[in-house]
């Protein structure tokens, strides 16, 4: 058995009237990758912040290469050489990449100066480690997603970090970033360094991590070896109850078009047609940049159209902003809750009714509240959104249940057609099986609905028909008998029909 | 003692602070707790108060107006030359108020539509319109005159009604309709929400452009009340009427514990804020301290209490 380098004991962590986390343990050895598991809200970011000094600990102890520690600051554990990789990456978008890993810690003369070619080569030297091949002169704010967590990564690196803790690293990165990162952290493991790796996806784990630990509301579930133990346990022990199949199928009933697009264009998509029926759901998939998003944006009145129709139950539309197209009967609901998809300083409530509070309000413009409660009682309860009040802050709930608000204040707008941008990232497993079947009641019910998603098992799971994007143009589409993930990923990376055969050859 | 837990203590604290301070005041001073320096210190905070209040609005969507000591100017010299041509008083005054509103309205225009940043274009604008004001003038006072219609204007800043300042029911009735809008209206739900987050409130379908240019005519019209004020109670325009009143209303704003980030506060804190800066002035005043040090005096409790609002966060 490899050396113990962090040992976390019996740690509990109480906010305000909520206990976040009670007894929990967590070890993390040399040369061992441990995955920390469990579903929002479990817990695992705020283990993390404690053990980085972010949040004071209510109670236990933290052993570090077996000695007790108690880090008041981030910056004590980072010069003990622990470094932690936030989900939400903490990059500076306009300075350059060598700036930001070596932010605070720039190589200086004596007069003060920055050596500023040590510090491009030393940035040089981390980035090929990494096998980037980018000029560490570059800005930030014109990195891919996928390259900024590998800045993120060599900022780790150069703080000569012996436990590297991952919070969520791929939720953003391409399969080809991905095995890039793993490569990272199967050298980071032969170098006898220790790694923390928090991910939903369950798959990874047991591509990448040796040991598994798991926590369900803030309490420690087991620690096994991953060798030992199988996806459905793990999915067990993660939400305390069996689940049946992922995605719930329902019998089709499928009605006239309701939206049409025809040959729309602007400058981020190139001549899109395609429709959705009544009861439909027309799942659209592509990689990122594939102008899945914009296209989405596009209908709903954020991007100018320079070319094409949108055609709702036979009568073209002429929209020009979300509120036209709310009006209409198209609604969006974003793939960033945080940026865009909730205001996250409102209560449930008022999050809630705020793309219909026109309904709620007499002609002086003064909110009926017992209405507007009333429904966001009985939303709460349909769309069984986990809150202790309405009046609760949006920020202070789960992703799911945060997920849940920005659906219904969709719903309570009645739309014809519900656009999904990746209804469920972020979003953990039992919720996720949740969010499916509130989509699949919103179909019952005879709604159009648009999914747009980057995992292809739940475009394929859900879908009656799937639209393929590649480089802001539509490169097929297929029917659910016909599609698989082998067919949509080469539509995906723009190739056409029968002839990726040829290419395949 | 239930009701003097943490919780409460900090919810209030703005007019415990507001109390402690008083009695601390009224311990050094004898005059200052009576009725006529009240009501004259209600009088004096009138003025703030009001321009505050629509401050309150802008700033909750994360903007700035600093044209409001300029318009308080232009709309005053406005209103006194009317009266004094001889216009019906009513009239002078909605033509008054309404081209305080049209500055707003301008105000909104280039803020969204043209998305200049609010201090920026305020600052011009503020500029534009004390070079207006001194053009419209000529420089020199406007004078409302005192008889016939000019006499009915005049009671606005000087009445009184029930031996009350009409000053004090103006700033009552603007604090109670603002309450209203920010608690009650859709419109007050869209200003906290546009202040918290700009894009996702234009994602909810709520139109963001309307939603800014409405408050920046709500503070052009309550400057504009706020020179008619002025004016009446002086019964004449001054052209430099109003400088620096910016900046005293803002202080009130964020005296109340409103965010300069917008999303966060509320039209009764900036009560509490324009009453401290009112009590602070009239104490000083009482304790014949000179004018120079007493504005050394306000920067140092704005300083203080902004300092400790922060820290409690």
């Amino acid at each position: 058995m490899n050396e113990i380098l962090v040992e976390m004991k019996n740690i509990s962590k109480e906010f305000p009237g909520v206990k976040a986390l009670e007894d929990v343990d967590l070890n993390a050895y040399n040369g061992r990758v441990m995955a920390l598991l469990g579903e929002n809200g479990a817990g695992k970011s705020t283990l993390m912040k404690i053990l980085t000094g972010v949040y004071e600990r209510s109670s236990g102890e933290i052993y570090y290469k077996g000695e007790k520690v108690k880090f008041n600051f981030p910056k004590e554990s980072q010069e003990k050489g622990i470094g932690i990789i936030h989900q939400e990456l903490n990059l500076l978008p306009n300075l350059t990449i060598a700036e930001n890993i070596f932010l605070g810690r720039e190589p200086v003369g004596k007069t003060g100066k920055i050596n500023w070619s040590k510090l491009y080569s030393d940035s040089e030297k981390y980035l090929k480690k990494l096998k980037i091949d980018v000029n560490p002169k570059t800005k930030i704010k014109n990195l891919s997603i996928g390259i900024k967590q590998m800045v993120e990564i060599a900022k780790a690196l150069s703080l000569n970090a012996e436990l590297i803790i991952m919070d969520e690293p791929t939720d953003a990165l391409t399969d080809a970033e991905t095995e890039n990162l793993f490569r990272v952290i199967n050298e980071l493991r032969d170098e006898n360094k220790g790694v923390i790796y928090i991910s939903h996806r369950l798959d990874e784990i047991f591509e990448i991590c040796d040991d598994v630990t798991i926590l369900r509301d803030g309490k420690f579930i087991k620690e096994e070896k991953v060798e030992n133990i199988n996806k459905e346990q793990m999915i067990e022990l993660m939400v305390g109850r069996k689940l049946t199949e992922q995605f719930p199928v329902l019998d089709k009933n499928i009605g006239e078009i309701v939206l049409e697009v025809k040959n729309l264009k602007n400058e981020h998509i190139d001549n899109v047609s395609f429709n959705v029926k009544k009861g439909e759901i027309l799942g659209i998939a592509g990689l990122m940049g594939a102008g899945r998003t914009e296209l989405a944006k596009t209908i709903f009145g954020l991007y100018k159209v320079s070319n094409g129709e949108v055609i709702l139950d036979g009568k073209n539309l002429n929209i020009n902003s979300p509120h036209d197209a709310i009006k209409s009967g198209i609604s969006y609901v974003s793939e960033d809750r945080k940026k865009d998809g909730l205001v996250l300083g409102l209560s449930v409530k008022d999050n809630m009714t705020l793309s219909s509070l026109k309904e709620f309000t007499d002609s002086f413009g003064k909110i009926n509240k017992k209405d507007e409660n009333s429904i966001c009682d009985q939303f709460i309860k349909s769309m069984s959104i986990r809150t202790p009040s309405k009046k609760q802050m949006v920020k202070n709930l789960s992703g799911g249940n945060q997920q849940k608000v920005a659906i219904t204040k969709s719903l309570i707008a009645e739309p014809k057609v519900l656009i999904l941008d990746e209804p469920t990232r972020g979003v953990d497993v039992g919720a996720k099986r949740e969010i499916y079947d509130l989509i699949n009641k919103f179909k019952k019910n005879g709604m159009a609905i648009i999914m747009i998603s980057s995992e292809i098992p739940e475009i394929l799971g859900m879908s009656d028909r799937i639209m393929v994007m590649s480089e802001g143009k539509k490169s097929g589409e297929l029917d659910r008998k016909n599609a698989n993930q082998k067919n949509i990923m080469k539509l995906a990376v723009g190739m056409k029909g029968e002839k990726t055969d040829e290419v395949f050859k | 003692m239930k009701f003097l837990n943490k919780e409460t203590l900090l919810k209030y604290k703005s007019i415990i602070g507001l109390v402690v301070f008083s009695i601390i005041i009224s311990l050094l001073n004898d005059r200052f707790l009576t009725v006529p320096n009240l009501l004259n210190i209600l009088r004096q905070t009138s003025i703030n108060a009001v321009i505050a209040a629509g401050m309150t609005f802008v700033i909750l969507t994360g903007g700035i107006d600093l044209s409001v000591g300029s318009t308080v100017a232009f709309s005053g010299a406005i209103a006194a030359s009317l009266i004094a041509g001889g216009y019906n008083v009513f009239l002078s005054i909605l033509i008054a108020l309404s081209i305080g509103a049209l500055i707003g309205l301008i105000n909104g225009i280039i803020i969204s539509k043209g998305k200049v940043q609010p201090f920026i274009a305020t600052l011009a604008t503020m500029t534009l319109i004390r070079g207006a004001t001194l053009v419209f003038t000529d420089g020199r006072p406007i004078g409302v005159g005192f008889e016939g219609p000019a006499e009915i204007f005049n009671f606005i800043g000087s009445g009184y009604f029930l031996g009350i300042p009409i000053p004090i029911y103006l700033m009552i009735l603007v604090f109670a309709i603002a309450y209203y809008i920010l608690r009650q209206t859709r419109l007050g739900r869209y200003v906290y929400s546009l202040g918290d987050n700009e894009e996702a409130t234009k994602l909810s379908g709520i139109n963001t452009n309307k939603i800014k240019t409405s408050v920046y005519m709500i503070s052009g019209l309550l400057a504009a009340l706020t020179g008619i004020i002025i004016t009446a109670r002086l019964s004449s325009a001054q052209p430099t009427a109003g400088d620096g009143y910016e900046l005293d209303a803002i202080a009130a704003v964020v005296l109340g514990g409103t965010s300069l980030a917008g999303g966060v506060g509320s039209i009764f804190g900036t009560v509490i804020g324009a009453l401290i800066i009112g009590i602070l002035s009239n104490a000083l005043n009482l304790m014949n301290v000179s004018s120079y040090y007493q504005l050394m005096a306000k920067g140092l409790v704005i300083l203080i209490a902004v300092l400790l609002d922060r820290k409690e966060k």
